[in-house]
């Protein structure tokens, strides 16, 4: 064990009355591959958010590796002492090429005029080249990012975060929306992206939790509600009553 | 296209003008010349607003402001450089006396040096759009929210600049201009060089605009354009980047401002309100935001239609313009510049080999 990467203690967050995380704990170990699981409203998204900066917490805080304290930090500083994320729907950079894309990713100086002057080394331009082949995109290089199709644009999300390359990356629902061949494929590319970093998944997929093999957190209400394989939170019967009590009541609802 | 636009406007209409006037098909008069010098300064301007709008997705319906501190700038020099030739003889301008101003406000002394005059040109509304940006960037007022701050301060610098307490001249402006730096302005031989002055103004800022949108922060601001709240979790403080591209396209339109005033001979907050603003996002639109050579071509076409019609049908003009912009935003989205594109597709998919399935042609800056 390599001490932690990330550390959550007593995050809530309240918009306006309505607790999305309350008093959660969390703690994720330096390269783990971690997968959060729980019903819609559970929190899951809010969570990244707050690690990500884009929600400031009510209360509680949120360190990251030894000893950064992410709160009050915006965004892009967030992103650029190490913290990666791919969001539920892909966006990328639609004007842009595939390539461009990842060039705009590299882990590089990020300010105006280091931007203005920045041009790739050989070795960036073997990253890229390398990203490209990883998420088999190489053929696509040049096209303009806007017009790949949903699975190509996951994966180029996935490529970008490979060449930014922070030490934890957060990724909400990376197989929404997938055929299961491109599933497959999703499972494959986050496994090698977990090789050299912590990597922290939203997955309401069970087939594709199962594949990761990972240790698995079920949020409920705001906090966690247990945590263990994936084997031993599906016999929990919190989280059966969780899952099934909500099914329940939506047969419930349907039936009316 | 860009050695075609030198070509023609740089090189030839200048030494057209040259030529005999008597008998001569080829001559260009002084007063086309100077016709053009004007629009030539409004491409400038575009330049900026569409770096700003077509590359950033930044829509400012406030640039009228920036051109007319530019402007000002220039025409406060001009207008202390009469001195005492005046209507009234005195060393205050005209518009003082008639307003029993007797000495000359504190913030006019720095602009009887014409260097003053020039860096102000740049720095006025360079340091004003940094302010206004930073505030406005800083809280993420973005998007149809950021048009209509912008629009307010449009219309609230137009009301300031109208009262004559500013000691600015009031709804008249700055005008009557004698001599630029001891040239007289009246003198052909000095409209010629101002015209081309901002011919070369013209080109060299084409270049510089385009050595932003061809280098990796070009590229920035189009992704800003396409996700700005993706750009924040890449590393980019996307708040930063859309400050420098207001600042450099607020300076940009206080130079054409500045090349503008002794050209026209006239400075007034005319130039300076809502309606002049939303013209020059015409300009842009009209001729293909998202294309520097789209931008340069707008602002010289529609303005060189606007003074054949103002001239010929003087009613038609609003209709005509408002026509223009309507008939842009639904058939040609990309403008003039990108016209023969879409035509050469619309062809193709009429053609003998049809490729209804190949992706739409990426619209790439050029």
């Amino acid at each position: 064990m390599n001490g932690s990467i990330l550390y959550v203690e007593r995050l809530t967050v309240d918009f306006d009355g309505f607790k999305a995380l309350s008093e959660l704990n969390f703690i994720m170990d330096e390269g783990e591959l971690r997968v959060v699981i729980g019903p819609n409203g559970a929190g899951k998204t809010t969570l990244l958010d707050v690690i990500s900066g884009k929600v400031q917490p009510t209360s509680g805080r949120v360190v990251f590796g030894r000893e950064t304290d992410l709160s009050g930090l915006s965004e892009h500083e967030i992103a650029r002492i190490g913290v990666g994320r791919k969001f539920q729907t892909p966006t990328g950079y639609g004007g842009l090429s595939v390539r461009e894309n990842l060039e705009l990713s590299l882990r590089r100086d990020k300010g105006v005029f280091a931007t203005f002057v920045a041009r790739l080394s050989p070795s960036q331009r073997d990253e890229i080249d390398r990203a490209l082949a990883t998420i088999g995109l190489a053929g696509k290089a040049d096209q303009r990012a806007g017009a790949l199709s949903h699975g190509e644009k996951q994966w180029l999300e996935l490529g970008m975060l490979m060449v930014q390359d922070p030490a934890l990356c957060l990724i909400d629902e990376p197989v929404a929306g997938m055929t299961a061949e491109e599933t497959d494929r999703t499972a494959d590319l986050l496994t090698a992206l977990a090789e050299r970093r912590s990597v922290l998944v939203i997955e309401h997929d069970m087939a594709f939790v199962r594949r990761l093999a990972a240790k698995v957190t079920v949020l409920h209400e705001g906090s966690v509600l247990c945590e263990g394989s994936l084997d031993e939170v599906q016999r929990d019967p919190r989280v059966v009553e969780v899952y099934l009590g909500r099914e329940r009541e939506e047969r419930i609802r349907a039936a009316h | 296209m860009l050695p075609a636009l030198i070509l023609v406007f740089v090189i030839g209409l200048p030494a057209l003008n040259l030529l005999p006037s008597e008998g001569s098909l080829w001559h260009v008069s002084d007063y086309t010349l100077n016709l053009f010098g004007k629009f030539l300064a409004y491409a400038i301007l575009a330049l900026g607003l569409d770096l700003l709008w077509g590359y950033t997705g930044i829509l400012s319906l406030g640039h009228g402001v920036f051109f007319c501190l530019g402007g000002y700038a220039i025409g406060m020099h001009l207008m202390l450089e009469i001195g005492a030739e005046g209507v009234y003889g005195s060393a205050l301008p005209d518009f003082m006396v008639w307003n029993q101003v007797t000495a000359l406000p504190w913030f006019w002394r720095p602009f009887s040096s014409g260097a003053f005059a020039l860096a102000a040109v740049v720095l006025v509304p360079g340091l004003f759009a940094a302010v206004f940006g930073y505030l406005t960037f800083r809280s993420r007022i973005k998007g149809v929210y950021f048009s209509i701050v912008t629009q307010a301060l449009a219309l609230s610098m137009w009301l300031l600049f109208n009262r004559n307490e500013l000691n600015l001249g009031g709804t008249n402006g700055l005008a009557d201009f004698k001599t630029l730096f001891g040239y007289s302005l009246q003198d052909a031989a000095t409209q010629w060089w101002l015209y081309v002055i901002t011919a070369a103004t013209l080109v060299a800022a084409y270049l510089a605009c385009r050595t932003v949108t061809r280098s990796p922060l070009g590229r920035v601001l189009v992704a800003i354009r396409d996700a700005e709240g993706r750009v924040r979790f890449s590393g980019y403080a996307a708040a930063h980047y859309k400050l420098f591209v207001f600042v450099v396209s607020a300076a940009l339109a206080g130079i054409a401002g500045a090349l503008y005033a002794p050209q026209v001979g006239i400075i007034t907050p005319g130039k300076m309100g809502v309606l002049p603003s939303i013209e020059m996002i015409v300009w842009v639109a009209v001729g293909g935001r998202g294309t520097l050579v789209g931008a340069v071509l707008g602002a010289i076409g529609v303005n060189w239609l606007r003074s054949f019609l103002t001239e010929a049908y003087p009613d038609l003009w609003l209709y005509v313009l408002g026509g223009m912009f309507v008939a842009v935003v639904m058939f040609v989205p990309d403008g003039l510049a990108g016209l023969p594109g879409r035509l050469a597709r619309w062809a193709r998919s009429r053609g003998v080999a049809p490729e209804l399935g190949a992706p739409a042609v990426a619209r790439r800056p050029p």
